[in-house]
């Protein structure tokens, strides 16, 4: 609420920064990183969902579904391009949310909720029975070029992390200034009150169905670039109900004060992850749950809370 | 000249209940109405079967001479018929600018849906800042909604209906909840602001001081029928109405009213 708002400079900041730190890194620290910021897409269409006042327990429907168009696009669309690729893979998701959305955009809370899961399962049943997207095996998922650049090795690893960072500046930019308009207002609006938005003229199911397209979207992104930086797409890695709760968990990890919070919270569940699993490889969960159980006691608006003064009104 | 309201023998059933029956009513534009009953008098199902929140079970809503029966409350809203709640129902997590805001970017987004009082709109922003002040909510700006002592909370909610530039705004006992010392300034103050615009003003209030004092029409509802409609001063004079909706503590007239 203060006079300016400097959020997308200051996400400008960060990606530059980000750009020119990577190259320092070792690789299994760009890895991860990449692996989190298509994670952290996913979970930002999560926190625009959750500001609408809905969860989605199945956001793995549409991670899935990117990660399954970026790895088929080189056979059924030509495409070897990981920029192109990203992109088929948001279309595609957006296209299935846009559909589903009318259904969906029906229901509220926890029906909401497990309507979303259902669906997710749906594809992965689906995925499971298609040998010819290697049913629970899946495939190998690969780019020959990043914006044009044929590149190899490290300097493709690099390249991809690029390009991760660049979606998520992008989506967390678009996400940050369609909030700030008079659409995205309905946003917290349709939370709050769904019938005095009816009562002003707007439609609540309309408001839902877009931010599901808008979730939908960011979702086949992250999937896609996961794919791309794992080189391979299976069925229980993106639509099993699992990976819909770990984006979940992401989100209230991350809090919904920011754009920029999912893509810390999905940092620190990686890196949390790599540890725990390195250290106690039996019971890894354990730590990860006791993580959450804590922010959850401590910071009920999640780890963004960290960063945010507080405004007037809320004391 | 057309007027702006008409119901012809408007009847709403629950099951074995009639809360509406019969209701025959025209309200010419640029006046002030006042809605009186006791509890389950059908004032409030009459509000909500003219918003389009219930459909008449019998009989037809017009609108300026246009057919509204069965049409959503959004479309309605849309035509120029907005309303207050009796009970707030504001955007809590949002400024009170930010719920007046939310009114005034959705008219501002969907112009060519409004009516034509809708056009003349200027910036949102701008827009905000002056309800806000013609409201004197001022220093409540940036202040969450869900904090606000409930009066200003009423005076934002009808704010908010007029945020969407109604032509025929219906308030849901405007005064209710409010300390009988702050119920004039509030009623001053939405009048003053709603008959400047000659905006056609329906509402629901059980206290009679206010009804007498700022309407120029009543129309007293009895177990889902009008029993009186005129001038405050022969609604109030009825027997009907004095035996049914004033009460014994209102048998004599020009008594000021208990509520």
């Amino acid at each position: 609420m203060s006079a300016r708002d400097r959020t997308v400079p200051r996400l400008g900041v960060a990606l530059a920064a980000l750009l020119a730190l990577s190259p320092l890194l070792p690789d299994w620290a760009l890895f991860l990183g990449t692996i989190s910021l298509a994670k952290g897409l996913v979970a930002l269409g999560l926190v625009l969902l959750m500001r609408t006042g809905l969860v989605s327990f199945g956001q793995g429907l549409y991670f899935a579904l990117g990660a399954y168009a970026a790895g088929i696009a080189p056979q059924l669309l030509g495409v070897h391009d990981a920029l192109l690729m990203v992109l088929a893979g948001a279309g595609a998701a957006a296209a299935v949310g846009l559909v589903l959305g009318v259904l969906l955009a029906r229901y509220r809370a926890i029906f909401f909720a497990m309507l979303s899961l259902a669906f997710s399962m749906i594809l992965y049943g689906l995925l499971v029975k298609s040998p010819a997207l290697g049913s629970t095996d899946g495939f190998n998922a690969a780019a020959r070029t990043v914006a044009g650049l044929a590149l190899e090795g490290s300097v493709a690893r690099y390249a991809l992390f690029a390009l991760a960072a660049l979606a998520a500046f992008a989506g967390a930019a678009l996400l940050h200034r369609y909030l700030a308009s008079h659409l995205g207002r309905l946003t917290p609006a349709v939370r709050d009150n769904e019938l005095r938005v009816e009562y002003m003229g707007a439609s609540a199911r309309n408001v839902v169905h877009l931010n599901l397209v808008f979730a939908s979207a960011l979702a086949g992104a992250g999937g896609a670039v996961a794919a791309l930086a794992v080189g391979h797409v299976d069925p229980d890695s993106t639509a099993y109900w699992t990976t819909s709760g770990e984006f979940v968990f992401v989100a209230i990890l991350s809090g919904t004060g920011s754009v920029a919070a999912p893509f810390l919270g999905a940092v620190l569940l990686e890196v949390l992850r790599n540890f725990a699993y390195a250290h106690a490889p039996n019971t890894w969960q354990l730590v990860v749950g006791g993580v959450m159980l804590l922010v959850i006691l401590f910071l009920p608006e999640g780890l963004w809370s960290l960063f945010r003064r507080r405004r007037p009104g809320t004391a | 000249m057309t007027p702006i309201l008409e119901t012809r023998d408007l009847t709403k059933t629950f099951g074995a209940i009639t809360a509406a029956s019969g209701i025959s009513v025209a309200v010419a534009e640029d006046t002030v109405v006042g809605l009186i009953g006791g509890n389950g008098a059908g004032k409030t199902t009459f509000v909500n079967l003219v918003t389009g929140y219930l459909s008449p079970t019998q009989g037809t809503v017009r609108f300026a001479g246009r057919d509204i029966t069965g049409v959503s409350p959004r479309r309605i809203t849309r035509m120029g018929i907005c309303r207050s709640f009796q009970i707030p129902q504001v955007f809590e997590s949002l400024s009170a600018r930010e719920n007046l805001l939310v009114g005034l970017g959705i008219v501002a987004l969907g112009r060519r849906l409004f009516a034509e009082g809708a056009a003349s709109l200027r910036a949102p922003e701008e827009a905000a800042d002056e309800m806000l002040a013609r409201f004197r909510l001022e220093r409540f700006r940036d202040a969450r909604a869900s904090v606000l002592p409930e009066g200003t909370r009423k005076l934002l909610d009808i704010a908010m209906a007029l945020a969407v530039k109604p032509r025929l705004l219906l308030l849901d006992e405007p005064t209710s909840g409010v300390s009988a010392d702050e119920k004039f300034a509030l009623m001053d103050l939405v009048l003053g602001a709603v008959r400047a615009d000659k905006v056609t003003v329906l509402f629901v209030e059980h206290d009679m001081e206010i009804v007498r004092r700022y309407t120029e029409r009543v129309l007293a509802f009895y177990e889902g029928r009008v029993i009186a409609d005129g001038t405050p001063a022969d609604v109030f004079g009825n027997a009907d109405v004095r035996r049914y909706v004033v009460g014994g503590a209102q048998a004599a007239p020009a008594r000021e009213g208990t509520c």
